[in-house]
């Protein structure tokens, strides 16, 4: 990643970047650390390991992992199986076999990004271009909420999805979207006013003078040049959900509902010495967020920066 | 899987028809007459956002009543309170907590800037960055599980293995379940199995650390090192005298957001220290064990206030650094 990536307009980090060293400069630093470079690439080494351990256990058979150290097998590295994939993918975890957790989370993180983000578009756009009274008050207390740790509301709020106030057909994953949604929606709100209340007021000054409403402005001028923004939090919000454990758990009833997080937990309270099915486990859990990470890693620096204000 | 491409239509047919509604309704306030007209657009903007914000309030308040009550929903005043600062295996929790506030931030941040100074203009940065970075995106659990496997006290353990090393008969060592620091037991140290799950969260944060310093020394101005070093400082003098003290801002974000983050650990703390066993648990560890697994939710909501309390004044520190900042260049 460069670091103009990382300081693109969404970033609430302070610094400014400077792209162009001078030759010399970069000369006489490279220079000058010749030890602390060898530092660096054995952290990075070290950093890596632990998870290359996973990697390289995954794809040996069962019986070796059981017997001896994932390093071993660079000493004979031909014997590489797939067989714990396809042997964790049915296995059982509550009566279910753990292909379907995997498509629970997909079925979780991709409204769970969505709908707290599309409904943050519409009231960063009033916070922004439509006059109200205490509108500058109102965001402030939004901004506000952002101290709210989401224990705070882990109790009453499973009471209301529980009560009979609430419609029985949103129990479930319905309520894990609901509940990501509330607790996203302060920061969304505001990152995306920061985004959207910093584009030019003179075009949207314009459209308003030819005439425009406020939802075609909207959804044609706003939306648009919001794409930058809008991805580094989406991805943001959908890794956090992706990676969740607490939410889906104590809002998401029972095994059919819950992502793959619930499963792993189960399988290293149940099966903990089975590490042909946790590497593998682990491994599928972890693979969608490596890959995004690895592709789009300048909005998700951008997003995590971002993230990085919330309580 | 064909249901879940059912679901993801939904998604999209959900969005739509919800922006379609919102489209409508924002017509049909069109038809108002002022000053009802632009109220009533306003509302249609803003309100789904807003009942969703509700939904953050109201529990809130709510729990704050609730953390007064037992576990049968009975008046029981401060009792919650009292018996989180009284009973010896609260207090664990609570200088648990402290310990991990204060030995994850302060080790990640060091690890950050010591990494961000050094790798700076080296040759291959931004693949070095991206090794110490890439923990970031995996979740807890799936962190857990990775070090679970580094501690096992099998012979595929690699920690144990690289005990094997030392000189003598080396027993296995069952590190998650030692709650001792090499024998001492006490409520005010944390046990060498809190320590060794704390190495997991400095694993994720100091990745999180190098990026957003690296960031910042990046926009430390040449002219300002160069006008230290003709002055007769050294390179290490111009770091500690001149650059850090110009990314304090950027060093208080990351501690402010380490600590934050560290104090709602709790995926962690289910798959490594089953679930505060051994003496693990912290306070949204403890939050979740006392509301749900051992349905009380009188003291589980005490525990979020606290939590509440711990983490607002961090938060609001974080956000008028961050103004601060912002203002400043």
């Amino acid at each position: 990643m460069t670091t103009a990536e990382i300081n693109a307009p969404l970033t609430l980090a302070p610094t400014q970047v400077k792209d162009e060293t001078p030759t010399a400069t970069k000369l006489a630093n490279s220079i000058s650390r010749g030890p602390a470079k060898y530092f660096v690439w054995a952290i990075a080494l070290l950093w890596t390991i632990p998870t290359l351990g996973l990697f390289i256990s995954s794809f040996r058979p069962e019986d070796d992992i059981k017997s001896t150290g994932w390093w071993v097998w660079f000493t004979e590295p031909t014997t590489v199986t797939t067989e714990n994939y396809t042997t964790v993918l049915s296995d059982k975890v509550g009566g279910l076999p753990f292909s379907d957790f995997f498509w629970n989370t997909v079925r979780i993180a991709i409204p769970g990004a969505v709908i707290p983000i599309t409904i943050a578009a519409f009231a960063a756009y009033a916070f922004s271009w439509m006059h109200f009274k205490f509108r500058d008050t109102l965001f402030v207390f939004v901004v506000a909420l952002m101290v709210v740790p989401l224990q705070m509301c882990l109790i009453p709020l499973l009471r209301f999805f529980s009560s009979t106030f609430f419609p029985d057909q949103l129990s479930g994953t319905p309520s894990i979207w609901i509940a990501h949604a509330i607790f996203g929606m302060p920061l969304a709100i505001f990152l995306l006013k920061n985004f959207i209340g910093s584009l030019p007021g003179e075009v949207i000054e314009a459209a308003r003078v030819d005439g425009a409403s406020h939802m075609s402005i909207f959804l044609r001028i706003v939306l648009p040049l919001s794409v930058p923004a809008i991805a580094s939090l989406a991805i943001f919000q959908f890794l956090w959900v992706w990676n969740d454990y607490l939410v889906a758990k104590v809002f998401g009833g029972g095994a059919k509902n819950q992502p793959m997080t619930y499963a792993l937990v189960d399988m290293v309270g149940n099966k903990g010495n089975e590490w042909q099915l946790l590497t593998a486990g682990a491994f599928i859990a972890i693979v969608v967020p490596l890959i995004v990470f690895l592709s789009l890693q300048r909005y998700f620096v951008r997003g995590l920066l971002a993230g990085s204000v919330k309580g | 899987m064909s249901q879940i491409f059912r679901s993801l239509g939904l998604v999209v047919v959900g969005i739509a028809v919800f922006v379609a509604v919102l489209y409508v309704l924002y017509w049909l306030a069109s038809q108002l007459r002022e000053p009802w007209r632009e109220r009533a657009r306003v509302a249609v903007f803003i309100g789904p956002g807003l009942i969703l914000l509700l939904g953050l309030v109201i529990p809130a308040l709510l729990n704050f009543r609730y953390s007064f009550q037992d576990r049968n929903e009975d008046w029981y005043g401060f009792g919650n309170y009292r018996d989180i600062f009284t009973n010896g295996d609260n207090i664990k929790v609570l200088t648990n907590t402290l310990w991990w506030g204060i030995i994850v931030t302060g080790t990640s941040t060091v690890i950050g800037i010591v990494i961000a100074r050094f790798a700076d203009r080296m040759r291959g940065e931004p693949v070095a960055k991206a090794a110490i970075f890439l923990p970031t995106a995996i979740s807890m659990v799936g962190a857990g599980i990775i070090w679970n496997f580094v501690y096992s006290p099998k012979e595929y353990g690699l920690l144990n293995s690289l005990l094997q090393l030392l000189p003598g008969e080396q027993e296995p060592q069952f590190f998650l379940q030692d709650p001792t620091l090499f024998g001492i037991q006490s409520d005010w140290i944390p046990g060498l199995n809190s320590l060794l799950i704390m190495v997991v969260i400095i694993w994720i944060q100091a990745g999180f650390a190098t990026v957003v310093i690296s960031a910042a020394l990046k926009g430390v101005p040449d002219d300002l090192v160069e006008a230290a070093k003709i002055d007769g400082a050294t390179d290490r003098q111009a770091f500690y005298k001149v650059v850090l003290p110009y990314i304090r801002g950027t060093i208080i974000t990351v501690m402010t957001t380490t600590v934050i983050a560290v104090l709602k650990i709790f995926d962690i703390i289910q798959t490594m220290g089953k679930g505060g066993a051994f003496g693990t648990s912290t306070m949204a560890n403890e939050m979740y064990e006392q509301a749900f697994p051992q349905d009380n939710e009188g003291l589980g909501a005490a525990w979020a206030v606290l939590l509440f309390v711990a983490v607002a004044p961090i938060v609001y520190v974080n956000a008028r650094n961050q103004r601060a900042m912002r203002e400043g260049r």
